[in-house]
């Protein structure tokens, strides 16, 4: 075990294929009971080469040692914006992998799969009440998977009235998933200007019988309501147009508003953000879409319906936009959520909902004034600074690489693009106001450094693993694997 | 910032040096600068036809990407092979290792329509 | 509420804080016509025994493989996972991350992804591989994707008949408003993708051609032969694995000739779980590397030269380039790349041929005590790994509800999907199936008492 180049605990690790020797195993395998046979020998490939030979002990501590060099929830804050980095409950972790659910084979056919079927159900029809959409389809594999169904099943209303529409209005604030989703469907993308919120005439002015849809999302990523969304939303039908929105930021309104109720067709959930299924790294996510009664013959297939007292999965739409992926969906997800649900009850939805936005209000009065706040209307779960108070040509960047010397994960930095070196911070519900005052302090305390001694900035991160990695070199010359050399 | 007078330029932030009917074109010391550290170009071929205001190729930095528009129309005569392995010329020599393509051009009545190195500047000035 | 930190104090002081008297007053942006008038009607909280006792007699409702003798494959395969996997990817620096935005504090992930993308590409035999795709069907679905995108102007794309059936379906979704024309190679006579049919269906129009390996049917293609004829025609070969432990006994897609390798990666280490969470996987040769989908992750030097891993090639993805991304996906399947990346690591080199010479003997001898039976046939002569493909003489539902009596789930009917296949099972032997199993299921085939 080589760990020569460690500094004290942050410990150094080779890549698997580095530790390798040839002849150890990890494995152990049931002795073969049945007669030896190989297929033909020109069928055969080479022994694998250079792929790892390692111990089962090889592995833990190769595992044990890269995860300390990340950082997560449980590490400590992580205000990421738009990502909603609540805590992830310990017991839905439990409950994903009870064999019951666990060892469940997706052929297996519906009547042994009752409690499978039953808690999809009952996850459907949660997410309707908490959205305000009668259907709910639990098949798209992420949010950017339920843009793409939802506005798939947008084309197929429109076309199954004869309508051909070529046009998507997206606000510039929007993801870059959402124009890259629309564009998947056939549409162009018409950019819609927007002053922190979206205003009618800037819809109306945009709005006509080639645009098929207004992809919104709400609140917003700068943290705002569409305040004219009703409006809008009666806009954009009278001209024969549906609306889309995007519900990433869902967690800044269970319980106060339903997306539903006023005058949107179509919302993806971002289960891995409102609903504290574990973001993993980066997934798996799970992102149901909610739709109005008119789009429901759309859906993706399967959907889980109910016979008398039968939960089955539901092949037969005729209209159905097909499928968008293998089986029926990320259940293991929807396990994690139908769980978190369970755990918060109706009104523990709302309270989180409340918190998620007293937080980052909290968080906002607390920096407004040293940090430069762009967008000074009422904000809810998130808020976005700009860069441009920093002294000494500080930017974002050296203010989110110092926050990790202060043990913490920066914000979102340089997103929505409308804010000038947006610093994005979304808290959630789950960090105690101790934490957000000892963030806090950090802030401030790196806002006064940038102004005595910028250069504890622009060296950040100086605790971190690493230093500041050259990504240039990275995108020039890619190296993607690593090869025996 | 270095903007050579012998040259011309466009408001896409592109430098055009005439050479008779031949012009070769780059990306301006400004363009360079605000894109950062150039990491992959990507050129037409030769013998390519090219349109004013269409896209001739692609120049991506570490978190930006920007199309390039032809300035002018004509056919690509070369283009330069250094460029795929060394992004980076752009940064370091715009004007010069860093040159994009050379154009035969096919309607020399463009021309007129460029900018020189004084009314370039003023148009950064004001952007 | 166990997992809301605030008491009503200091609820109280932010809002001192903030300058407003009540929560409410934190929702003036919402105007009154956007508010919910009524509570959700939603249950009351339960504590978490209380929860863990109403998902337990769900879970208890579904017949799990480890108490039935389960035969079931069709792109979700019953592998056993070595206790490591689950203790590892446990670690909760791992799976309460996100997308390794901030490379400094993120070099766990970064560098698993790498070790990953690695893995892959010696499997396939490919260059390049990506971070993840969500599953084999949308990876399958990419791939034609990027064959589009790579070939200028081509608009076909020919599906073998035997690409698995849900792979077919998702193409044609993400397809549907492309102007992408798809067409069917048949396959369903001898379980093999006609060959003759496709050299007749290739023109200068076909940007890719998509088979199974193995396929549907359990069957192993010869590759190599459709390399050369939809190359010769200018087309990519898109190689789709949904059972990947194949990779470890079979000549790689990769050495055969394949252009893209995407596939299903649920058997390394992933749980059935229902049908997901899996893993798609996607590799491309050098030529391909710019038109992946999805995320990359590239090895680099930090300020002081100490080796360090960073998400690259970036400006490909939506983020940045918007509506001319080379996909829409963004989180996809970081956690999954873990379980199989320590899977793989775990098996190694050895291991993995060992596991998949045991399914393949496995399944070989249930084949050929099936094939003594009356009543029963085997369809399709070509070779196998763990699937193949059986006719019975009775009508299959009731078949499958005697098996399903006697503790089996003996396989999937194929009519749906196939019409022509009227009575046939689609059966699956894994090392998770004892020969005694397998001697109970023929028994129990052959109309036995157990």
């Amino acid at each position: 075990m080589s760990s020569t180049d460690s500094r004290g605990l942050v410990l150094d690790e080779k890549l698997l294929f580095e530790l390798t020797d040839p002849g150890r195993v990890g494995y152990s395998l049931p002795a073969p009971d049945v007669p030896q046979t190989v297929p033909r020998s020109e069928l055969l490939r080479a022994e694998i080469a250079d792929f790892p030979e390692l111990s089962e002990v090889d592995v833990v501590r190769h595992y044990t040692r890269l995860s300390t060099w990340n950082y997560g929830v449980d590490s400590g804050f992580y205000p990421l914006g738009s990502c909603t980095m609540k805590y992830n409950p310990k017991v839905n972790e439990q409950a994903a992998r009870l064999p019951g659910f666990a060892e469940l084979h997706p052929h297996t056919p519906d009547h042994l799969s009752q409690g499978a079927l039953q808690l999809m159900y009952e996850l459907q029809q949660d997410l309707a009440e908490i959205s305000g959409f009668p259907a709910i389809t639990l098949q798209p594999a992420a949010g950017a998977q339920g843009e793409f169904a939802g506005m798939l099943m947008i084309r197929a209303w429109h076309e199954a009235k004869g309508q051909k529409r070529h046009k998507v209005m997206i606000p510039d604030t929007a993801h870059g998933t959402n124009p890259a989703s629309a564009s998947l469907c056939g549409y162009d993308v018409v950019p819609v200007a927007s002053d922190g919120v979206l205003s009618k005439a800037a819809v109306a002015a945009v709005m006509d019988d080639d645009v098929a849809a207004l992809m919104v999302t709400n609140p917003n990523t700068l943290g705002l309501f569409e305040s004219d969304i009703r409006e809008i939303c009666e806009l954009v039908h009278a001209k024969g147009g549906l609306v889309y929105c995007d519900g990433a930021n869902l967690n800044a309104l269970m319980g106060i508003s339903r997306p539903g109720d006023i005058g949107i067709d179509v919302m993806h959930f971002n289960l891995h953000k409102t609903f504290s299924t574990p973001h993993g790294g980066g997934g798996p996510g799970s992102g149901p879409v909610g739709v109005v009664e008119k789009l429901q013959p759309f859906m993706p297939v399967p959907v889980v319906v109910k016979t008398g007292e039968l939960f089955r999965l539901d092949y037969a739409l005729p209209q159905s936009v097909g499928r968008v992926k293998g089986f029926a969906g990320h259940f293991s997800i929807l396990v994690r959520a139908y769980a978190y649900i369970l755990a918060m009850g109706g009104e523990g939805l709302k309270r989180a909902t409340e918190l998620a936005v007293l937080n980052a209000n909290y968080v906002r009065a607390r920096l407004e004034g040293t940090y430069d706040l762009p967008y000074k209307q009422r904000s809810l779960h998130e808020v976005v600074f700009s860069e441009t108070a920093l002294a000494n040509d500080c930017h974002t960047l050296d203010v989110a690489k110092r926050l990790i010397d202060y043990g913490y994960h920066p914000p979102t930095i340089y997103f929505p693009l409308v804010v000038k070196g947006a610093l994005m911070i979304e808290p959630t519900e789950t960090e105690s106001k101790q934490t957000l005052d000892e963030f806090c302090d950090a802030l401030l305390a790196i806002a006064e450094e940038a102004k005595t001694d910028p250069d504890l900035l622009k060296q950040a991160p100086v605790r971190a693993r690493v230093k500041r990695l050259d990504e240039a070199t990275a995108a020039r010359k890619p190296k993607l694997r690593w090869t025996k050399d | 910032m270095d903007f050579p007078d012998e040259l011309k330029y466009t408001e896409e932030h592109e430098w055009i040096l005439i050479e008779e009917d031949v012009v070769t074109i780059g990306i301006t010391d400004f363009a360079q600068d605000q894109l950062g550290d150039v990491v992959f170009v990507e050129l037409p071929e030769v013998g390519d036809r090219l349109e004013t205001g269409k896209t001739l190729g692609v120049v991506e930095s570490v978190k930006a990407v920007s199309d390039v528009y032809a300035p002018l129309s004509g056919e690509v005569v070369e283009i330069n092979e250094a460029l795929p392995d060394e992004p980076e010329l752009l940064n370091t020599s715009a004007y010069e290792d860093g040159w994009m393509l050379k154009l035969k051009l096919s309607s020399p009545k463009e021309l007129d329509s460029l900018l020189d190195a004084a009314e370039y500047q003023k148009f950064i000035a004001q952007d | 509420m166990r997992y809301l930190p605030h008491t009503d104090v200091d609820v109280q002081q932010m809002l001192e804080t903030i300058g407003v008297e009540k929560l409410d007053e934190l929702f003036s942006g919402i105007p009154e016509s956007c508010r919910l008038q009524a509570p959700l009607n939603l249950p009351a909280a339960k504590s978490e025994s209380e929860m863990m006792a109403l998902l337990g007699v769900l879970a208890a409702q579904n017949a799990k493989v480890s108490e039935w003798d389960s035969f079931l494959g069709g792109g979700a395969y019953n592998h056993f996972i070595p206790a490591v996997v689950d203790h590892l990817v446990s670690r909760s620096e791992f799976y309460t991350a996100y997308t390794p935005y901030q490379p400094e504090i993120s070099q766990g992930t970064l560098q698993a992804v790498f070790e990953f993308q690695t893995m892959i590409c010696q499997l396939t035999g490919m260059d390049v591989a990506n971070a993840s795709m969500y599953d084999g069907a949308s990876a399958c679905a990419e791939a034609v994707l990027l064959a589009l995108r790579t070939g200028r102007k081509r608009s076909r794309v020919l599906l073998s008949q035997a690409l698995h059936p849900q792979y077919r379906e998702t193409v044609a979704t993400y397809c549907r408003y492309l102007d992408v024309e798809l067409e069917e190679i048949p396959a369903v006579e001898s379980g093999l993708t006609d060959q003759k049919q496709l050299a007749q269906l290739l023109d200068e129009r076909v940007a890719a051609v998509v088979v199974g390996y193995p396929n549907y049917f359990g069957q192993v293609e010869d590759l190599a032969a459709f390399a050369e004829t939809t190359h010769a025609a200018g087309a990519r070969l898109i190689a789709a694995v949904t059972e990947p432990l194949s990779l470890a006994l079979f000549k790689s897609p990769g050495e055969l000739g394949a252009d893209v390798v995407v596939g299903e990666g649920q058997s390394f280490g992933i749980p059935l779980s229902y049908g997901g969470p899996g893993i798609g996987f996607f590799a491309v040769k050098q030529k391909d590397m710019r038109a992946l989908p999805g995320r990359l992750v590239g090895e680099t030097i930090d300020q002081d030269g100490k080796r360090g891993f960073v998400l690259t090639l970036a400006t490909r993805e939506q983020h940045i380039r918007r509506e001319k991304a080379t996909s829409n996906i963004c989180s996809n399947q970081g956690m999954c790349t873990l379980m199989v990346a320590i899977y793989l690591a775990l098996h190694g080199k050895q291991g993995l041929r060992k596991l998949a010479e045991l399914n393949y003997a496995k399944a070989a001898y249930a084949k050929q005590q099936i094939a003594l039976l009356d009543g029963f046939e085997l369809v399709f002569g070509g070779e196998h790994f763990n699937e193949f493909v059986i006719r019975c003489s009775e009508p299959v539902a009731g078949l499958l509800q005697r098996m399903e009596q006697q503790g089996i789930l003996s396989g999937i009917a194929l009519a749906q999907d196939y019409p022509k296949l009227k009575n046939c099972l689609l059966l699956c032997v894994t090392e998770q199936n004892s020969r005694e199993q397998i001697d109970r299921l023929v028994t129990a085939l052959a109309g036995g008492e157990l």
